[in-house]
C-alpha cells in the first residue's frame, strides 16, 4: 500500500511540472528539427552560376538501395560559353520519395555536394504517385534547405566557378 | 458447437479430432482460443494459440511469420554499405545496435582496424540505444500489467534519448550512421556537454520510473512468480539477454565474451533468482543504470582521433565466413556472413534473440491464467521485426 501511494505522489508531481510535448500541427508550438535531421533527399543550386550542382553522374542512382531514383544529364551549355566548370549538367531527375527509404547514402556518395538530406518531412499526399518528384521540385527544396542552414558545399573544388585559361596560371594556381 | 455436426472441428488452421462417443468420459474439453494477430498486446504482429481448460492454458502454439520482409535474402542482392541500412530495420527499436553487429562481422572478415575514438562513439550510441530500448520496455510492459502511467513516463525519457541521436545522426530510429570500418561522420563538439546532461536527467527520471512500478503492490501480484523458467530449462531452450539473467545466470557477451572496448570498462551484470517475470522486468531497469556507467566511463576515456579506418569505398571483403555475436538489448545477436569476394554478401544468416526467447513462451505458458498471457509475453520484451526479419 505504501508504494502505491508512493506512486501516486509521483504522478501528482508530474503534474505540476512544465509540459515536455509540443503540439504537433500548430507551426509555433512543435517542437523544431534539429540541424543535422534528415528529411527527404534534395537537390542544391549553385547561385553563383545559376545552375544545379548535380552534374549528372549518377553514382546515387547506382548506390541507392531502394532505386528510387532516376536521371539524365546533358552537356551544359555554359560549359561551352566559359562560364561554369561543369562539362554536363543534370537534365531530368526524379525521386520516388514514397520509396525512399531516408538513408542517406546518395548524400554520402556524391562527389559533387549536389544532393543533401533536407529538412523536409511532411508530404502526405492524395494521390498515389503524387510523391514523385521532379527537377524543379527537388531544386526547390533544395534551395529552401540551403537558405535555412546558410549552406555551402563542403569541398571548394566543387564551386562551379570557371577555371582560367592555361597562361594566367602562375596567378590563380592554388584557386582549385 | 460441438453437437451441430461432424466429428472434426476447424478452428482456423488447427483441426482437433473430438471423439463424442467419449464425450462423458471427459472431465472438460479444452476451448482453443486465437490471440493475435492483431491483438494490441503482442508487440507487432504475432498469433498465439490456446488450449484453454477453464481459465489455464494447457498448451500454447506460436505462429509467427506475419512481418517476414525476407531481409536475410535482400541482403544478398546489396551492397554491403547498403545492407547496414537493411539491418537497421531488423530490430527496430535497438537500430545502432543492430548496425554494431553487421559492421563488427564484416571487420571481422577484413580485419580493419577501428580507430579508437569511433569504438567509443559507437559503444555511447549503443548503450543509449539499450537505455532506449529498455525504457521502451519499460513502458509497454507497465501497459501489459494494466497500468497506465508509465507507458508515459518510458516515452518521456526515451524522447530524449532520440533527441540526442537526432542531433548526433540525423534520423530519431533509422540511423544508418555506423559504417564498415568507423563512422559516418563525427559527432560535433557539443556531443559531451549533451550527453552528460542526458545522463544526469536520464539517472533521476530512471530511478523515478523505478519509484513509480517496481514497488507497486498490484504490480508485484501481477508478476512475482509469473511465467517462471528454471535456470537449465533456460539454457536449454538457447535463451539470451535478460531473459536468461532474469533466471540467474550472469551470461553477458560484452564480459564473457568482450566485442569492441568493452574490457576497459567496469560494470556489474544485474542477474535475477528464481526466473519469473517480476526478475525479467527488473534485470532490465538495473541494466539501464550500469549502461549509465558504462557511457559515463566511456565518455571520460574518449579522446580525439580519426573516426573512420582504414577502407576503402567500395567494401570487396576476402573469401571466407564469419561469426559475431554482440549484445543487443533483447540479447545475443548473431551474424553469420559468407563472402564469396564480391562487393555483395553471397550469405546473411541471422541469429535473432528474440526468436530464441520467444520459443520458450510455450514452456512459460503451461498451466499459467490465460489474463498471465499477456504479462508473460510482455517480460519477454520481443520485437516481432527480429523475429521474423
Ligand atoms: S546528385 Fe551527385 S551523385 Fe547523384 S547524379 Fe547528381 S552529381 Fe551524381
Ligand atoms: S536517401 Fe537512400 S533511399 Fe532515399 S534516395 Fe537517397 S539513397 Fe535512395
Amino acid at each position: 500500500m505504501i508504494k502505491l501511494i508512493k506512486g501516486l505522489i509521483i504522478t501528482l508531481s508530474t503534474a505540476l511540472r512544465s509540459p515536455v510535448t509540443g503540439e504537433y500541427p500548430m507551426p509555433e508550438k512543435r517542437i523544431p528539427v534539429k540541424n543535422k535531421f534528415m528529411g527527404f533527399p534534395a537537390l542544391t543550386y549553385d547561385f553563383e552560376i545559376d545552375e544545379p550542382f548535380c552534374t549528372g553522374c549518377m553514382v546515387c542512382i547506382r548506390n541507392c538501395p531502394t532505386s528510387c531514383m532516376s536521371a539524365n544529364m546533358k552537356d551544359n551549355e555554359k560549359f561551352t560559353e566559359n562560364k561554369s566548370s561543369r562539362k554536363k549538367i543534370i537534365d531530368t531527375f526524379e525521386i520516388n520519395l514514397g520509396r525512399c527509404i531516408l538513408c542517406g547514402i546518395c548524400v554520402d556518395v556524391c562527389n559533387f555536394d549536389a544532393i543533401e538530406m533536407s529538412h523536409e518531412h511532411e508530404r502526405s499526399k492524395f494521390e498515389r504517385n503524387a510523391n514523385r518528384v521532379n527537377l524543379p521540385e527537388l531544386i526547390k527544396m533544395g534551395v529552401k534547405y540551403q537558405q535555412k542552414i546558410n549552406w555551402s558545399p563542403k569541398q571548394e573544388k566543387n564551386r562551379g566557378t570557371p577555371k582560367k585559361p592555361k597562361t594566367s596560371n602562375e596567378n590563380n594556381g592554388n584557386l582549385t | 458447437m460441438i453437437t451441430m455436426n461432424g466429428k472434426k472441428m476447424q478452428f482456423s488452421n488447427i483441426s482437433t479430432d473430438i471423439n463424442l462417443d467419449n464425450l462423458e468420459n471427459q472431465d472438460s474439453l479444452d476451448v482453443i482460443v486465437n490471440m493475435g494477430p492483431q491483438h494490441p498486446s503482442t508487440h507487432g504482429v504475432f498469433r498465439l494459440v490456446l488450449w484453454i481448460d477453464g481459465e489455464i492454458i494447457t498448451k500454447a502454439e506460436p505462429h509467427i511469420g506475419y512481418l517476414h520482409r525476407g531481409s536475410e535474402k535482400l541482403c544478398e542482392s546489396e551492397l554491403y554499405s547498403q545492407v547496414i541500412s537493411l539491418f537497421d530495420r531488423i530490430d527496430y527499436l535497438a537500430n545502432l545496435n543492430m548496425e554494431l553487429g553487421f559492421c563488427a562481422a564484416v571487420e571481422k572478415l577484413m580485419e580493419i582496424d577501428i580507430p579508437d575514438r569511433a569504438w567509443y562513439i559507437r559503444t555511447i550510441l549503443c548503450e543509449l540505444n539499450r537505455i532506449a530500448s529498455h525504457l521502451l520496455f519499460y513502458g509497454v510492459f507497465g501497459l501489459d500489467a494494466g497500468a497506465m502511467t508509465p507507458v508515459l513516463y518510458g516515452f518521456r525519457d526515451r524522447e530524449k534519448i532520440q533527441s540526442v541521436f537526432e542531433s548526433v545522426t540525423g534520423a530519431r530510429m533509422m540511423h544508418n550512421f555506423i559504417r564498415i570500418g568507423g563512422l559516418k561522420e563525427d559527432v560535433g563538439n557539443d556531443f559531451k556537454k549533451d550527453v552528460t546532461k542526458l545522463l544526469s536527467t536520464l539517472k533521476t527520471s530512471i530511478d523515478e520510473c523505478d519509484e513509480l512500478l517496481s514497488g507497486n503492490e498490484v504490480f508485484l501480484a501481477r508478476t512475482k512468480g509469473i511465467g517462471t523458467i528454471e535456470r537449465q530449462t533456460a539454457l536449454d531452450y538457447g535463451l539470451s539477454g535478460p531473459t536468461l539473467r532474469g533466471s540467474g545466470i550472469p551470461e553477458d557477451i560484452r564480459i564473457s565474451d568482450p566485442y569492441g572496448i568493452y574490457d576497459r570498462f567496469d560494470f556489474k551484470i544485474p542477474v535475477g533468482t528464481v526466473g519469473d517475470s517480476w526478475d525479467r522486468y527488473y534485470v532490465r531497469v538495473e541494466e539501464m543504470r550500469q549502461s549509465i556507467s558504462i557511457i559515463e566511463q566511456a565518455l571520460a576515456q574518449m579522446d580525439e582521433g580519426p573516426i573512420l579506418g582504414n577502407v576503402r569505398r567500395l567494401i570487396k571483403p576476402p573469401k571466407g565466413e564469419v561469426y559475431t555475436r554482440t549484445e543487443t538489448p533483447r540479447g545475443d545477436f548473431g551474424v553469420f556472413l559468407v563472402s564469396d569476394g564480391s562487393d555483395k554478401p553471397y550469405r546473411v544468416k541471422v541469429r535473432a534473440p528474440s526468436f530464441s526467447n520467444l520459443l520458450a513462451l510455450t514452456k512459460m505458458l503451461e498451466n499459467s491464467y490465460v489474463a498471465d498471457s499477456v504479462v508473460i509475453l510482455g517480460s519477454l520484451d520481443i520485437v516481432m521485426g527480429e523475429v521474423d526479419r
